[in-house]
């Protein structure tokens, strides 16, 4: 039996923006909170470096300056109002954490620390500025903590362990969502007057990826399917720090804290490629530069993989070559203690799956998939944008990585995610409540579960001549090939096709477990099913777009082309899996767009 | 390298008592123990059941026992264990619902009677952050690090013994707004555990501070707090 729940605001997911959405929402609407792991499990917490706000603590910075640098690390495909929004309200944001408990790592004089992160500069300067706000490096673990702490105190409704299934709409608005609770296997159906998706990202469709397991893309897939575009899908950033081969996040704090790269032949390599900013350029162009060392055959040994090298004498020899200060104007210079109490959970994995002390030798690391600045499309309230005239689908929202406002454009700058998550999640509670004051509950469509139970029996009782596992596997190899740092037409047409294929092939997949009791196999396969529509609207929307820009490069098109895309895309996927894709303008305040120089 | 994975298996539709299942499975020195886990439930029984998300120790999903000791399964390499004979089993002192997954619920609920907030509504006239000098920040610093993995609660003699014993992680997330000095509300919160199912319960054997893969020394965090009990004050 499908048991029924109403709330003014359900929110989908509980990271760091559903909690904020819930946090902001709860204080004048009935909200629910509904996760599929426990809150605290959430991505969020594994963000390392900081959070960028223009507090100045240690050196003049201007929340304009910010907005300028997300904009240029946007590759100018980034919406500027809504950046000039994010970065605005970015430095109250932080504060709010700071009063909300986070513990911050500190200044001598007591304010909240600030490190140099890549693509946040001076803007005089050009020279790298402190901007990322961190707590040691584990900014998003305290995060994370912090908001469930606040939920907790202000005992918001969670539904632990509720795994979102399908979003129901009646007469064009948000109606609640259908969720299957994963310890007893029985379907919910969550009848509210708005809805706000906080499902994180997806990249688990690459092979070589930072992102947790339950980074499946569940609510790009599910609003793609309830008729809602994706946006600027193309665009996904490829980390340049992950640890080789398993693609552990090695933070750019790392660099900030004056940590370098080298190629193989022990050159410094990023002086080729940015000259002025070296190894803090922004992160797909530093991405690139590895891919290039490696083709060239200057990776360590020949091989796929670069150092990153942060022992404190390669620290001290690059700053002194740098010029690099203090606040207080003398040399920077770092022992390694100084560089384990900045670096800890970094110090930790390189222990843990290295046997590699980082104080005493370098770290060996590739490209890692990492961030979808692509997603549901929203406006800078979070309100979801269904076409290319801003239409808002009343009631629903989306924040956080698994929306597209767009702020990161083409490439999102270290730091910003975090910030995306605090501020849009905070708008999109606060939307969402004032939404559900003025409407009344809509109607419920007669059996609303009625979809959700096809894909389960489906997958139930498939023919079983496919293995999920297989699928997985042949989708993750596809798209680190031909849909990763640099993508070509063959490259990408061959994935479009593969991708189809996997699609076919997933019908006749059949989960072995019967059972309704933590069925994590069913699960598990359902959530492949939302990678391998997120995977096919990413290629197609990659096939198209005949430029470089950001994270979408293209050998046989290496320029950016303002000319014919200046533009985001949308894109549909339709029922008999095409895809239908259409475009809508950037809005530019006024940062008119440039060559990006680092 | 060939390793023979033994693990405790429960299905609450089928089975009456639990039994172990053993999967012969080829595999890296470097490989996870998590990685094998997947690759069996991927490739050799899907039925099987664990919890898991962040893969690399930060999200705390992963908790069980490994050769007889809790650990993160996403945070210890075939190679650490010195043996190819691998025996996984659920977390103890929590009911098991099926195979590696326990009932996480009265683990959270212990975590939330110790006020797991930061306690202070005056802020700041400039509206900016409060003040904090770094030895004031550094003084609560390792049990910031809490995951609530709860792998410390479920080696805890005293936890298995008496449930309703609030247990180490609980404690820890205590101490974390006790010492922090923004924080207004240490009386009550020694209050709460200055009770028979509070700190004194603790009979310090360690455990915990083994058995935390953050390697918070839960015993000292502990320790400090019994200390704060009986001379009053927060130092």
């Amino acid at each position: 039996m499908t048991q029924t729940h109403v709330f003014d605001v359900v929110i989908v997911g509980g990271g760091g923006a559903g909690l904020m959405a819930a946090l902001n929402a709860s204080r004048s609407a009935k909200t629910a909170v509904l996760s599929k792991l426990y809150p605290t499990r959430s991505h969020t917490g594994a963000a390392q470096g900081g959070i960028g706000a223009a507090l100045g603590n240690l050196e003049e910075d201007h929340w304009e300056w910010h907005a300028f640098d997300t904009v240029k690390g946007s590759d100018y495909l980034g919406d500027q109002d809504a950046i000039e929004f994010m970065c605005r309200e970015a430095v109250q944001a932080v504060y709010d954490l700071e009063h909300f408990g986070l513990p911050f790592s500190r200044t001598a004089d007591g304010r909240i620390a600030q490190r140099p992160f890549g693509g946040h500069t001076n803007n005089l300067t050009k020279k790298p500025v402190r901007r990322s706000c961190y707590a040691a490096d584990r900014t998003g673990h305290m995060i994370l903590q912090t908001l469930y702490q606040q939920c907790i105190k202000n005992g918001i409704n969670f539904y632990d362990e509720f795994q979102v299934l399908d979003l129901i709409l009646s007469d064009g608005k948000a109606a609640g969502v259908v969720a299957v609770e994963l310890a007893t296997g029985e379907l919910h159906v969550f009848h509210s007057k708005a809805v706000v998706f906080a499902t994180g990202g997806h990249g688990r469709m690459w092979e070589i990826t930072s992102n947790a397991y339950a980074y499946t893309g569940d609510g790009v897939a599910i609003t793609l399917r309830n008729g809602i575009p994706a946006e600027d899908m193309e665009f996904f950033q490829f980390h340049p720090t992950g640890i080789y081969k398993l693609g552990i996040l090695i933070t750019e704090a790392v660099r900030g804290e004056g940590g370098i790269l080298f190629n193989g032949k022990g050159e410094r390599f990023m002086e080729r490629y940015a000259p002025t900013i070296k190894d803090l350029a922004s992160r797909d162009v530093i991405s690139r530069a590895i891919y290039l060392e490696i083709k060239e055959g200057r990776g360590i040994n020949g091989k796929d993989y670069v150092y990153l090298d942060v022992r404190p004498e390669t620290v001290n020899k690059y700053a002194e070559l740098d010029g690099r200060t203090r606040p207080d104007g003398t040399p920077y210079r770092v022992t390694a203690e100084e560089i384990l109490s900045k670096i800890p959970d970094i110090t930790d994995f390189c222990r843990t799956y290295l046997g590699v002390d980082p104080v005493k030798d370098p770290m060996p690391i590739q490209p890692t998939a990492h961030y979808a600045m692509g997603g549901i499309p929203t406006n800078k309230y979070g309100e979801v944008v269904v076409d290319d005239q801003g239409t808002v689908l009343p009631g629903l929202y989306a924040a956080g990585e698994c929306a597209c406002v767009s702020v990161h454009g083409a490439n999102r700058l270290g730091t910003n995610s975090l910030v995306d998550l605090v501020v849009f999640g905070k708008y999109a509670g606060i939307k969402a409540a004032e939404y559900a004051k003025g409407a009344d509950l809509p109607r419920l469509p007669a059996d609303p579960d009625a979809g959700v139970r096809r894909q389960l029996d489906n997958l139930l009782n498939g023919s079983g001549r496919e293995r999920a596992a297989q699928i997985g596997r042949e989708l993750r190899k596809v798209m680190m090939d031909d849909v990763g740092v640099f993508r070509t037409e063959e490259g990408l047409k061959q994935a479009v096709e593969k991708v189809r294929e996997l699609r076919e092939r997933y019908k006749q997949v059949r989960v072995s477990d019967g059972g309704k009791i933590f069925n994590t196999e069913l699960l598990n396969t359902w959530e492949l099913g939302c990678l391998l529509d997120a995977a096919l609207v990413t290629a197609v929307s990659a096939l198209e777009r005949k430029e470089s820009r950001g994270a979408h490069a293209r050998e046989d098109y290496p320029r950016r082309d303002d000319e014919n895309w200046l533009k985001h895309t949308l894109a549909w996927l339709n029922e008999d899996g095409s895809v239908r894709l259409g475009y809508k303008p950037v809005v530019i305040t006024q940062y008119a767009p440039k060559e990006r120089v680092y | 390298m060939e390793v023979r994975m033994r693990i405790f298996r429960f299905n609450p539709e089928k089975d009456r008592k639990p039994h172990y299942d053993v999967f012969t499975v080829e595999a890296q020195p470097t490989d996870r123990v998590l990685d094998v886990l997947e690759w069996i439930r991927g490739d050799v029984d899907g039925t099987l059941a664990f919890r898991r998300s962040c893969a690399h120790g930060v999200c705390g999903s992963d908790a069980m026992r490994i050769n007889g000791r809790n650990y993160l399964a996403c945070k210890v390499l075939l190679r650490d264990l010195g043996t190819t004979e691998i025996t996984v089993e659920p977390l103890l002192g929590l009911p098991v619902i099926k195979d590696l997954i326990v009932d996480m619920g009265p683990f959270f609920e212990h975590y939330k009677t110790v006020m797991p907030y930061l306690v202070n509504d005056e802020l700041p006239a400039d509206g900016k952050e409060r003040l904090q000098s770094p030895e004031q920040r550094e003084r609560f610093d390792d049990t910031t690090k809490c995951i609530l993995c709860a792998a410390c609660t479920t080696s805890c003699p005293s936890f298995w013994s008496n449930g309703q014993y609030v247990g180490p992680a609980a404690i820890v997330n205590a101490h974390r707004f006790i010492f922090d000095s923004r924080d207004q509300a240490a009386v009550e919160r020694l209050e709460i555990l200055n009770d028979q199912f509070g700190v004194w319960r603790c009979r310090t054997a360690f455990n915990c501070t083994e058995a935390c893969p953050r390697e918070i020394k839960i015993t000292q965090a502990i320790a400090e707090v019994k200390r704060a009990i009986q001379t009053g004050r927060v130092e």
